[in-house]
């Protein structure tokens, strides 16, 4: 690799690149992030390199692996370019024929085709499928093109371009001005307006200022920006560089989760490329900017996702939040002005210098431009993550692009922000989605985790899900948080036991307000979010833990029991043999009957049986 | 424990003395040991200038940091808001049940620690168990013995080697 010294040895670098691709056809593309590789793509990729040097062909067809294509149900996935013909579920016995039918033969193989639950039909390429027609796929899309291990791949496709452009053309003070009139506000949840921030960190007086990426990404059931760091990390590096200089910092930060390890190692070697050709470093492109990143691992404390903590974590120090102000714009790390957004945030900044702010802000919401990634999980066909243009209902982006709920059930509710935020019932199904509309629903945007949950979810239990969280997670400043989430569980709990009170509802509103009022950090502010939104919409579910003493899903244990139905019972043993209590007897072809007394309510049973002979009441 | 300190020693020359560098020096000494001894702490506590208390204070308050022997085998089980709606409290409790110990706890024999995780970001394929950053998807009640017995198996291959 050869350092890149001016702009137009960039040029000629991208031109030879692009020269080189052009005609190399055809290329396998495997989808091979964390989800890809537990679902074992790192054994077909294996496969696929076997069977192409053995037939010759390892210089003719090209296998691509990438971060994650973004259809997590469909795992391990593969597109072959240039048709772009998606296959699904590949399993390491597939490769052969794929090799010889589709490759060669150019035939398609039906049996490795994706099915559409929702329309009743399969697909045989990647633009034809609902999951992917429906979307806005701006930063995702380029997964599919780019070997997160190579620099050349991101070049490839139009990287580096944005930075070029930046440094050749415009000064600091029009960068900001660009971010500024697209409307981007910052993914990380908040939403505060990214242009705005560079320029309160770039106005601080004290020249040495610091920028930091933050990838500590801890809403539980958000993934958009571990996809993009391990399959398209340049776009992220590149975004902060470009911010560097708008802002004028010459040092930057990735903080990431130690829960990430693929990400971590992707974006290292990543960085390291962006040295050795000269994106990073000094002397940037010759145009005298100098600039570098360091990679900071977290530890493993959600707090830490606020800034002020986040600070302290680099700085050596127990994540705790501070007072703001001084907000960290004007005094951060080591004291110096820092500039703090998210992944996805930078991850925009390349493509709005490219395309421009009158482009990028024709797509969304008034008030929120550009698309959103959400991570849609839960009880749902199409689990994964969805790009989309805010403003989009939730009705599409969980019955056309996510195909609705499995199994027939009932859709009850989806749980959007985090800790932070809340649950959004069937009646406002029909809501555009962007920053003010889901504040107003009583949750929150935050980093985009959609949690789809259907009629067997229980409400409280979910509620006592995120205090129970909460509560591990306080980082134990401020009283009010620490006590405050500490004794909301407590309720909760009573009530998941059938021990609640009906007063309790009351008092529960009441430590709500003091939690929100009283607690320093983002953390304790939203963290009743989850209890006063299921209060809002779903309290008749309180109400039959508190009055009826049930629980209608049938999730809490202490209020539901298991019961064999004897006509559906086939006698067939699979329960007597799984219970570790021996709690059920009977015969062989004879009805089973679970002993209540031995019951420890552990599900194995029904887990076990085939013919849904087991319920719960 | 009697622990090497020429490896707590590159540890720290590899980070630097400067008190910033005190989590990657405590993520390091995790990797080596899988915990952080007791003699490590005094040794970065010295070197760093920083009390020991602050040390222990920075290591309880991360989740990544251990100030316990961790077993041979970590088994991690998701519990993302996803991971949860899709069973994984009963994935925990089937693993307690056949472990006999409690989640944060580790085995007698020192072979397996049992932890929960917030969220490893695979919500897709929940519910989610990782054991040794092996992940195991889309988990089952019925499965857990079975990943449990190909790791004792280990266990037994591994002794006879041994003898």
């Amino acid at each position: 690799m050869k350092k890149i010294n001016n702009i137009n040895q960039f040029y000629d670098l991208k031109k030879k690149i692009e020269g080189l691709k052009s005609n190399q056809y055809p290329i396998i593309a495997i989808s091979s992030g964390t989800c890809g590789l537990a679902r074992g793509s790192d054994k077909i990729i294996k496969t696929f390199l076997e069977e192409l040097k053995n037939r010759k062909l390892d210089d003719k067809v090209e296998l691509k692996i990438t971060g994650c294509h973004g259809f997590c149900e469909a795992e391990p996935n593969i597109v072959i370019f240039p048709q772009e013909i998606f296959y699904q579920k590949l399993e390491p016995k597939d490769v052969k024929e794929v090799i010889s039918e589709t490759i060669l033969g150019g035939r398609i193989i039906e049996r490795l085709l994706y099915f559409d639950p929702h329309s009743n039909q399969k697909f045989t390429y990647k633009k034809e499928i609902p999951f992917y027609q429906k979307q806005k796929r701006l930063l995702l899309e380029n997964n599919l093109f780019i070997d997160p291990n190579k620099i050349e791949d991101y070049i490839a496709v139009g990287g580096y371009t944005a930075l070029s452009k930046v440094l050749t053309e415009l000064s600091p003070e029009q960068v900001i001005e660009i971010i500024k009139k697209s409307g981007l506000r910052g993914r990380g949840g908040a939403g505060f307006p990214t242009g705005k921030k560079w320029e309160i960190t770039k106005k601080a007086k004290i020249k040495e200022k610091y920028i930091i990426c933050n990838a500590d990404e801890g809403d539980p059931g958000a993934y958009m920006d571990r996809s993009l760091l391990e399959g398209n990390p340049h776009s992220v590096i590149e975004g902060m560089i470009i911010g560097a200089y708008a802002i004028g910092a010459s040092k930057g930060y990735i903080y990431v989760r130690d829960e990430y390890p693929l990400a971590v190692k992707n974006v290292t070697r990543a960085i390291q490329q962006a040295r050795d050709y000269g994106f990073l470093g000094k002397n940037i492109l010759g145009s005298g900017f100098d600039f570098d990143i360091e990679i900071y691992k977290g530890a493993g404390a959600f707090v830490c996702g606020e800034e002020t903590a986040l600070i302290a974590s680099i700085e050596g120090r127990r994540g705790v939040p501070r007072q703001r102000p001084p907000y960290p714009a004007q005094k951060g790390l080591f004291g110096k002005p820092t500039n703090i957004n998210n992944v996805e945030t930078w991850a925009n900044v390349p493509m709005i210098i490219n395309k421009g702010p009158e482009w990028y802000s024709k797509i969304g919401t008034n008030g929120s431009k550009g698309t959103k990634i959400f991570s849609l999980v839960g009880k749902i066909n199409n689990t994964g993550l969805v790009e989309v243009p805010m403003g989009m209902t939730l009705r599409e982006i969980i019955y056309e692009i996510g195909g609705g709920i499995p199994g027939g059930k009932e859709f009850k509710a989806v749980q959007t922000g985090g800790p932070s935020g809340g649950c959004i019932p069937k009646q406002l199904l029909d809501l555009p989605i962007d920053f003010e509309s889901l504040t107003e629903a009583g949750s929150m945007m935050g980093s985009g985790g959609m949690i789809v949950m259907d009629e067997n979810t229980c409400i409280v239990d979910v509620a006592k899900y995120f205090l129970d969280f909460l509560r591990y997670e306080s980082c134990g400043k401020c009283l009010s948080c620490r006590e405050g989430t500490q004794r909301m569980w407590e309720i909760v709990d009573r009530i998941t036991k059938g021990e609640g009170k009906e007063e309790d509802l009351e008092l529960l509103e009441e430590l709500a307000i003091v939690v929100k009022d009283a607690s320093m950090c983002g953390l304790g502010q939203t963290a009743p979010n989850p209890v006063l939104s299921t209060l809002r919409y779903f309290r008749h579910e309180y109400e039959a833990h508190i009055k009826e003493k049930k629980c209608p899903a049938g999730v809490c244990k202490d209020l539901i029991r298991y019961f064999i139905l004897e006509e559906k019972c086939t006698g067939c043993l699979a329960c007597l043999k799984v219970c570790p209590q021996e709690a059920i007897s009977g015969e062989l072809k004879k009805p089973h009957v679970i002993d209540q007394s031995k019951c420890i309510k552990c599900g194995a049973c029904m887990e076990a049986c085939r013919f849904d002979a087991i319920v719960i009441k | 424990m009697q622990i090497n300190i020429d490896k707590v020693n590159s540890i720290l020359e590899k980070y630097g003395v400067q008190k910033e560098a005190l989590i990657p020096i405590l993520q390091g000494i995790q990797a080596e040991y899988n915990y952080l001894p007791q003699e490590a702490l005094i040794l970065v506590s010295e070197a760093l200038n920083i009390p020991l208390i602050d040390i222990v204070g920075v290591a309880t308050f991360y989740k990544a940091f251990s100030l316990e022997p961790r077993g041979k085998h970590t088994i991690t089980v998701c519990l993302g808001t996803a991971c949860h709606v899709r069973g994984g409290p009963k994935i925990v409790e089937e693993f307690e049940r056949n472990l006999g110990i409690k989640a944060g706890e580790t085995t007698k024999d020192n072979e397996f620690s049992l932890e929960t995780v917030n969220c490893l970001g695979c919500c897709a394929i929940g519910p989610v168990v990782v054991v040794d950053r092996e992940y195991y998807a889309k988990m089952s009640i019925g499965k857990v013995k079975t990943i449990l017995k190909r790791y004792k198996e280990k266990k037994r291959s591994r002794n006879e080697e041994n003898k």
